[in-house]
């Protein structure tokens, strides 16, 4: 976990993926970056091709930077100097007086606080009721792991969507809107999550767990002291793609939390802009506040993100 | 993540062999298959209970006069809803605005995303630094995106107006006119998403083995040569997963459009999403609003189908 933490968000994410002490199960095809050199580069032609590559991408890369510093700049900027010179990028009076303003004038400190407690409830939740039906399905065999296996895949079919009418409904009859349990609670059943565990469960030894057994180790020792600590990647994975999921859900919060000291950052956000009328940098200074935490996560976890999302079109 | 290898392991292995075992019925036999049901209980309960009864409760929604102002299903409708939903040329304008969409953004975040893909896989140095520039918009919350676009789309003061201006040219209402809204969420949708196609690809780019390369640059082929005749046939099964993953994303566009321009000017840029929420939680419809989402839902399962279809033969030319 340390190595993967202390990893520089910039660089070095493919020396790190094979040096990385965890995912023991797919190291061997990153071994081939160890010659610092591109093995694509065999002659003059795909190396004037590089050079073409790395302009066009560089080009490609400042534009994507645009919109992110350009509203940085802004929200530093004083609200005067955006009237008169608004597509300006620099500024003798840079200060953080947008910041201040929108912090006294919003709650959206108690937006950080909703969106953080609902996001560990639904993490830590997530993670224990996933990682033990992925481990029974693994590692044990009862009647109906079959049936349950084909139900939960049948999960996966069903886009998020189409739940909105009927479970607000039943959260409106549990008199459970406009509380954290209401984000909560229909998050935590996440067939990905299951699979996700099910398939690293099934990655270790059967012996491993017989051997536990003979030992006097009950089912829930087995599971908790000797199988979840072999699966910290899949800990790992399923508790960062949780996390952003949850901060980032904007339909179903919008729905089920009308009041505005429950909202999470995003549909808080979007409820306050309004009230800016042409005061762009405290827009711009609330668009900042609301994407840094992610932003903070994404620099730590780079490379598990990176890595999930890559496995998608690998399996 | 989820994907047919998936669909493999669950079908084939698994109920025979819980079967043969389930039936050696030792003392230690009894106790596994009881903590199986225990660790599974959990997570049924919750799934049971927010996934597959809001599931089957809005199929009996849609046939049911129910309101979102209280709980309770209301008077029996019949296929009334459906009727209604058939012949409501609102519900068919809007599904007609997310089809638009869906074109609008599918080409760019696929070929683009493949072109950002070919190219950073030939650098040397930065790739990393490619890979975080292109996916850090991922993570965002889409408030702060269309925050930022808003401001850069503003009429008079935005970034993207005065770059019309400069280029001499009349700059369009980006937001306020309905063909023009289109683009401009679209543009929005490709900056923001782009980065998990792109991680898709490079990462199926560099599965690719580099002797394959070495081997078309030996048989004198040019580097755009090999890349249309060796390495597209090759990454054929990751296409096709990003093409139906875009398709099916895009198709469920609401946020972006619902804080960019609300479906306006008047409901000229509305995406279904939001004309189903429109009617569940406007209007307080929610039966209609049920049918109306049941048949979005089938519309979208026609095209999970056909990407399944597409698929198998895919993988199996791939080697599994």
């Amino acid at each position: 976990m340390s190595a993967a933490l202390s990893t520089s968000p910039v660089v070095g994410a493919d020396d790190q993926l094979a040096a990385g002490p965890e995912a023991p199960a797919r190291t061997p095809r990153r071994l081939r970056r160890e010659s610092g050199m591109n093995p694509i580069d065999y002659n003059a032609r795909s190396k004037a091709f590089r050079v073409l590559a790395t302009v066009v991408l560089l080009l490609f890369a400042l534009i994507w930077l645009v919109p992110l510093v350009f509203a940085v700049i802004t929200s530093l900027k004083p609200e005067g100097e955006i009237a008169s010179n608004p597509t300006s990028w620099w500024s003798n009076h840079f200060n953080f007086d947008a910041y201040a303003k929108v912090v006294q004038n919003t709650p959206i400190l108690t937006w950080y606080l909703n969106s953080f407690i609902i996001a560990a409830l639904t993490v830590v939740l997530t993670l224990l009721v996933c990682s033990m039906i992925g481990f029974a399905l693994a590692q044990t065999r009862f009647r109906g792991r079959g049936a349950v296996f084909g139900l939960i895949l049948a999960g996966l079919l069903i886009p998020g969507q189409i739940l909105v009418l009927p479970l607000y409904q039943e959260i409106q009859a549990m008199g459970l809107l406009n509380t954290y349990w209401a984000m909560v609670l229909p998050a935590v059943a996440a067939p990905v999550a299951v699979f996700i565990f099910e398939a690293f469960f099934a990655g270790l030894p059967r012996a491993l767990v017989e051997a536990a057994r003979i030992d006097g180790a009950s089912w829930f020792a087995v599971y908790w002291r000797i199988c979840l600590p072999l699966c910290r990647p899949a800990v790992s994975a399923v508790a960062i793609f949780t996390f952003v999921t949850s901060w980032n859900n904007f339909l179903w919060p919008l729905l089920v939390l009308s009041d505005v000291n429950q909202m999470t950052i995003p549909v808080g956000m979007a409820t306050v802009v309004g009230g800016y009328g042409i005061q762009y940098a405290q827009v711009m200074a609330t668009a900042v506040l609301g994407a840094l935490p992610l932003f903070v996560v994404f620099v730590l976890f780079q490379r598990r993100i990176v890595e999930g999302v890559a496995s998608t079109g690998i399996k | 993540m989820a994907t047919a290898t998936i669909i493999d392991d669950g079908s084939a292995s698994g109920s025979p062999r819980s079967a043969t075992i389930g039936e050696t019925s030792t003392k230690s036999g009894a106790d596994e298959r009881r903590a199986g049901w225990w660790f599974s209980a959990p997570f049924l309960v919750l799934y049971l209970a927010f996934l597959v009864g809001p599931a089957i409760y809005g199929v009996v929604m849609s046939f049911s006069n129910a309101t979102t102002l209280r709980p309770g299903l209301g008077s029996a409708a019949g296929w009334a809803n459906y009727r209604e939903v058939f012949a409501s040329s609102e519900f068919w304008n809007s599904m007609g605005h997310t089809l638009w969409f869906t074109v609008l953004t599918t080409p760019p975040l696929v070929i683009l995303a493949f072109v950002f893909a070919i190219l950073a896989d030939r650098l040397r140095h930065g790739r990393g630094l490619a890979r975080f520039i292109f996916f850090a918009p991922y993570v965002l919350p889409v408030t702060s995106v269309t925050l930022i676009f808003t401001f850069l789309y503003a009429g008079e003061i935005g970034l993207i107006p005065t770059i019309f201006t400069v280029l001499g040219l009349e700059p369009p209402n980006l937001l306020g006119e309905t063909s023009w809204a289109f683009i401009s969420v679209a543009v929005l949708t490709v900056w923001w998403t782009i980065g998990f196609n792109f991680v898709v690809f490079l990462a199926g780019l560099q599965e690719v083995p580099r002797d394959v390369y070495e081997a078309a640059a030996v048989d004198g082929a040019k580097p755009g040569r090999t890349l249309w005749s060796v390495v597209l046939p090759l990454l054929r099964p990751t296409i096709v997963l990003v093409v139906m993953l875009q398709i099916l994303a895009s198709l469920q566009v609401f946020n972006q459009m619902y804080l960019m321009t609300g479906g306006g000017p008047g409901t000229s840029t509305r995406p279904v999403m939001e004309f189903i929420y429109d009617s569940g939680f406007s209007d307080a419809r929610a039966g209609f609003a049920a049918a109306a989402t049941m048949v979005y839902f089938f519309a979208v399962l026609v095209i999970s189908v056909i990407w399944y279809l597409l698929r198998r033969p895919a993988r199996k030319g791939a080697g599994g």
